[in-house]
């Protein structure tokens, strides 16, 4: 097995053995119980005071509130699990063992971003998928292209990751997941202004969102994520939970510019790594 | 060039506006045991770590068995115990030597061989089943040197070893060292115990302030300078001047004469003190320790 591979394999290990994976399945399925038990209800209220056709509509909003806990979850997640990867054994020199060995600092950085990303999209398939598959069998609710919204999360939550990897390179544990957890909050509010400015046609309010989401494309990819998740009846309704505005949603070239973002952010993880000193 | 292990010229290191490794030129042949040494801070795991590629020099060059320094070529058959060393501690000691195995290209099949000889070597085949974060200092510092022999190197960087070992650990190392020497191996000694160093290196470099001060082979005895201690009689005051031949530092105090010279030269001044007509009672020379030399070198501020 390659560098890479021994290196993603011990990432992958040390979740485990360190019991933060168990930990956060643990908490991945507290939050399952909750958004069931809690849709079960909502479902039974909601059988009393709406016709079917607009149950449906309801589910699949309650669905995508469901995946929005998911997809905030999964981001945090990220944070957590790999603020420390590089940082931490920067800081306390269990990095110099390993980078001594005959392997190039290319292949450590990229051996814990597959490590991690592994981790992630377990996480990810366990908590979309737990959401999605309770949404359906507690509330009939079902989500339009699933995959391809699950797939957005994804992305999503790599670019988080490379973003952690990358500010690991340079700053410590604590420094870097205030730093990317600080620049999500900016793209989340970013979100918020992009579609407002978009319902009171204020140009200006729409350019400054979409300027936070140049500087950090995660949350579009979420809105993006809603977009073609939600039902036909909620778009036509312009509900959906945190993009329920409909007035500005992402566009396929931002989830192209994520994609660009993430290689740059990797590019230059490779490049602060490989040259600092350890 | 090709027949050193480790050849340094001006090799220098700047952190912002400290100069942490001042034009640093240093020379270690095959098979030899190297001892540096210096106060805190003057730059000895600097020098390492841009000898290992951990560090990028500010200028100057470094070469390490034959390639530039920190080429994978050449980390290839180097092994390298860091000073504080931390490694993961979720690991088994075994399983810690298996990765380290595997980053090195280690076969599984060859290191289902190497990993028990090696807890067997270190001492720690008791304790393969624990965790490392169960392991004391000194059984940490004693996986960490079996990590650093995975790969059975050609070139061993220890730094600080024997920190945290008591005498049978310190011992330990030294049996270690003396075996790798055996082997034909180079070990490059990194350490504040300068009896442990006089006990197995065979020669030393002092660093002061980023900057080699003075080399010295420890293990030839005739080349060895001493101070002699010596009670003669009788001796006349313009024969003292022609001690200066082989002597320094000459002083005569009544019948107590003091001096420095080489061991090998007493027989000589023997001679001369009797052909001069000095009663020679006693000549004793007495052989600076390393730690004598160290202080007198360094400085007993320690070049801070």
């Amino acid at each position: 097995m390659s560098a890479v591979g021994v290196i993603a394999e011990m990432t992958l290990r040390e979740a485990a053995r360190k019991k933060v994976l168990w930990l956060a399945l643990a908490g991945g399925a507290a939050f399952l119980a909750l958004f069931g038990t809690g849709l079960h209800f909502q479902m039974q209220a909601l059988a009393r005071q709406m016709p079917p056709v607009l149950r449906g509509a309801a589910a699949n909003t309650l669905l995508l509130i469901g995946l929005y806990g998911a997809d905030l979850l999964t981001v945090i997640m990220t944070v957590l699990v790999s603020a420390d990867t590089l940082s931490g054994e920067i800081a306390s020199g269990t990095i110099q063992a390993v980078a001594t060995k005959p392997i190039e600092r290319w292949e450590l950085v990229t051996g814990k971003w597959l490590g991690c990303l592994a981790i992630v999209t377990l996480y990810l398939l366990v908590i979309v998928g737990g959401t999605a598959g309770l949404g359906w069998w507690i509330g009939g609710a079902r989500a339009e292209h699933l995959a391809t919204g699950a797939g957005l999360i994804w992305l999503e939550s790599a670019v988080v990751l490379t973003l952690t990897l990358l500010f690991g390179t340079m700053l410590s544990t604590l420094a870097t997941a205030v730093l990317v957890l600080g620049l999500h909050g900016l793209a989340f509010l970013g979100g918020w202004t992009e579609q407002m400015g978009a319902l009171v046609h204020s140009e200006r309010a729409a350019t400054v969102g979409i300027l936070a989401s140049v500087v950090m494309p995660s949350e579009a990819l979420w809105r993006r994520a809603v977009y073609v998740m939600r039902s036909p009846l909620v778009s036509a309704l312009g509900l959906g939970p945190m993009a329920n505005l409909g007035a500005s949603v992402p566009s396929r070239a931002m989830v192209g510019y994520a994609v660009v973002y993430m290689a740059a952010a990797f590019a230059l993880a490779l490049v602060r790594f490989g040259r600092r000193d350890l | 060039m090709s027949e050193l292990v480790i050849e340094t010229r001006d090799l220098r290191k700047v952190f912002g506006n400290k100069v942490a490794v001042h034009n640093l030129t240093l020379e270690v042949g095959p098979g030899e045991v190297f001892g540096f040494l210096g106060p805190n801070g003057a730059g000895k795991s600097t020098s390492v770590k841009m000898l290992l590629g951990l560090v990028r020099s500010t200028s100057g060059q470094a070469r390490v068995l034959g390639r530039p320094a920190g080429e994978t070529a050449a980390r290839r058959r180097v092994g390298f115990l860091p000073e504080h060393f931390r490694f993961y501690d979720w690991l088994t000691p075994g399983e810690l030597l298996e990765l380290h195995g595997r980053l090195c290209g280690m076969s599984r099949a060859r290191l289902r061989e190497r990993i028990p000889q090696l807890l067997d070597l270190v001492g720690l085949e008791p304790h393969a089943g624990k965790r490392l974060g169960e392991f004391s200092k000194g059984m940490l510092q004693r996986i960490g040197l079996a990590q650093a022999l995975v790969n059975e190197p050609d070139l061993l960087f220890l730094d600080e070893p024997t920190s945290g070992l008591d005498p049978l650990g310190r011992r330990l190392v030294r049996d270690i060292i003396a075996a790798e020497c055996e082997r034909g191996a180079t070990v490059f000694l990194n350490s504040h115990l300068l009896g442990e160093v006089e006990m197995t290196c065979d020669r030393v470099a002092f660093l002061k302030q980023g900057e080699v001060v003075a080399t010295k082979a420890l293990r030839d005895g005739s080349a060895e300078e001493s101070t002699v201690e010596a009670r003669v009689a009788r001796l006349p005051a313009e024969a003292l001047g022609g001690l200066d031949r082989w002597a320094n530092a000459v002083r005569l105090q009544g019948e107590r004469l003091t001096f420095e010279a080489r061991t090998a030269d007493l027989p000589e001044i023997v001679r001369y003190l009797a052909a001069q007509g000095a009663d020679v009672y006693r000549i004793a020379p007495r052989q600076r320790s390393l730690e004598d030399l160290f202080l007198e070198i360094v400085g007993e501020d320690g070049g801070l």
